[in-house]
């Protein structure tokens, strides 16, 4: 498995992680075994694009419709993070 | 105020084990009263709204809950992430399958230790052939797999051993946590206890398995604080991110707090959300503002906490106290010749153990 992240990355989330909703903060979470990440609200829309399908590339090119400024660095630095806590996987090609 | 992320449910202290390191409290037959099905679920369903994400099913042994997998149906309705902490001893392939059904999220086993034999005498019961076999059953029912050994003088030697236990069972996380030195692991510390040249060997062997296994298996390596030159951040601050409910109700801001001299605060008498936002007991220690010197003017405040109130207490007498294992705390001379005395060439290896009882339960 690899954990290096690129533009043609197609991430997804690791099989064990779930995102949810918390009703309770309003905010949404990814949880796993003994972890909890709280997301921000475009952290949550990453992630919810995240579907293995789709190329890094692809995700900045969705999030630059929803949004005035994207930086395609930020979507990857993030993803890279959450990669190295196991909450997303990746795969190339 | 924040809202707490995670539950200990301590469901019943029965448990077929007998480790002399057991974190559950001296007064076991104290807390035969346990909260019945109904009452659990309806601690889980105030735990989620007040805010808690993760649900931590523990014990003693849960798996001697006859009704733990209807408790764990309700906690995946309520969209609680389920961890069921276990001894294993118990989890039968139809037991794991109707839990597996009902939508427990992760199994966490205890190892005591990578030889049968060994594992078996810290166990006080013959266990380790059982735990490996729910361990790979865990596995090939899906589930993520956690292995928790429980590190000490008489098996801290064989972390690389351990290690390759679990890799072997295929283990997703492995936590090799020292032992704390709460309740019966306190009787025990002077046996318990290890030298800084075992500590040294464990930790360089984690470090290194940490950077082999890195994207496989995540190695989770806790250091005793005795060892430490600052105190742990006690539960990430006192009622700040958990909460405990013990077998008889009591809801605890530390799962040792029982033993402090505080009012009790208990979910038969109180919602969970008066509890923690309101009760004597959870707001005794919330915050800087309680806080003496030398922990009030510190830059390590808002880290550490001061440490654990109730090792405070249990060292001096006093929860209000900074934590002795702090070099800065003017109580430190407790833990130092505490650790002195474990560095002493002439202590043996294996020391007998004091057992904590099976049962604090009415069958």
């Amino acid at each position: 498995m690899s954990t290096a992240v690129s533009s043609s990355s197609r991430p997804e989330l690791a099989p064990y992680i779930r995102l949810t909703f918390d009703r309770a903060r309003e905010q949404h979470v990814l949880l796993g075994p003994e972890s909890v990440v709280l997301l921000n609200r475009t952290g949550a829309d990453i992630l919810g694009l995240c579907d293995g399908q789709r190329t890094v590339a692809d995700i900045v090119d969705e999030l630059q419709g929803r949004y005035d400024r994207v930086v395609d660095n930020e979507v990857q630095h993030f993803i890279a993070r959450l990669v190295a806590k196991r909450c997303v996987e990746i795969s190339h090609g | 105020m924040d809202r707490p992320l995670g539950l200990l449910a301590e469901l019943t202290y029965g448990c077929p084990l007998s480790c002399p390191y057991c974190s559950n409290p001296l007064n076991l037959a104290d807390y035969c009263d346990e909260l019945t099905t109904a009452e659990w679920q309806r601690v889980l369903g105030e735990a989620q709204e007040l805010g808690v994400l993760q649900l931590h099913l523990s014990g003693g042994e849960p798996l001697l809950r006859r009704d733990l997998v209807e408790i764990v149906k309700t906690a995946d309705e309520l969209g609680l992430y389920t961890n069921l902490i276990t001894s294993a001893l118990g989890l039968s392939r139809r037991r794991a399958e109707q839990l597996r059904a009902a939508g427990l999220d992760h199994v966490q086993i205890s190892i005591q230790a990578d030889e049968p034999a060994v594992s078996d005498r810290i166990a006080g019961t013959p266990s380790f052939e059982r735990k490996v076999e729910a361990a790979r059953l865990v596995k090939e029912l899906g589930w993520p797999l956690t292995l928790n050994v429980v590190l000490h003088r008489q098996n801290i030697d064989r972390v690389a051993e351990l290690l390759r236990l679990a890799e072997e069972v295929e283990a997703d996380r492995v936590e090799l946590a020292n032992t704390q030195y709460y309740g019966w692991a306190l009787r025990n510390r002077d046996a318990l206890l290890p030298s800084k040249a075992q500590l040294e060997r464990a930790e360089m062997v984690a470090r290194a398995a940490r950077v082999r296994l890195v994207g496989r298996m995540d190695v989770i390596y806790v250091l005793p604080d005795y060892y430490s030159q600052y105190p742990k951040p006690c539960m990430g601050g006192w009622g700040k991110r958990q909460l405990t409910v013990t077998p008889n109700g009591d809801a605890l801001p530390c799962p040792a707090a029982h033993a402090l001299p505080l009012p009790r605060a208990n979910v038969r008498e109180d919602s969970l959300a008066r509890i923690w936002t309101e009760s004597p007991l959870f707001q005794r220690f919330r915050g800087t503002d309680w806080m003496p010197e030398p922990c009030r003017s510190c830059f390590r405040r808002e880290i550490d906490f001061g440490g654990c109130r109730c090792q405070a207490f249990q060292l001096t007498g006093d929860a209000a106290r900074t934590d002795p294992v702090c070099h800065l705390s003017p109580d430190h001379g407790i833990v130092a010749e505490t650790v002195q005395a474990a560095n002493d060439g002439t202590r043996p290896s294996e020391e007998a153990l004091i057992r904590r009882p099976h049962r604090g339960r009415t069958l």
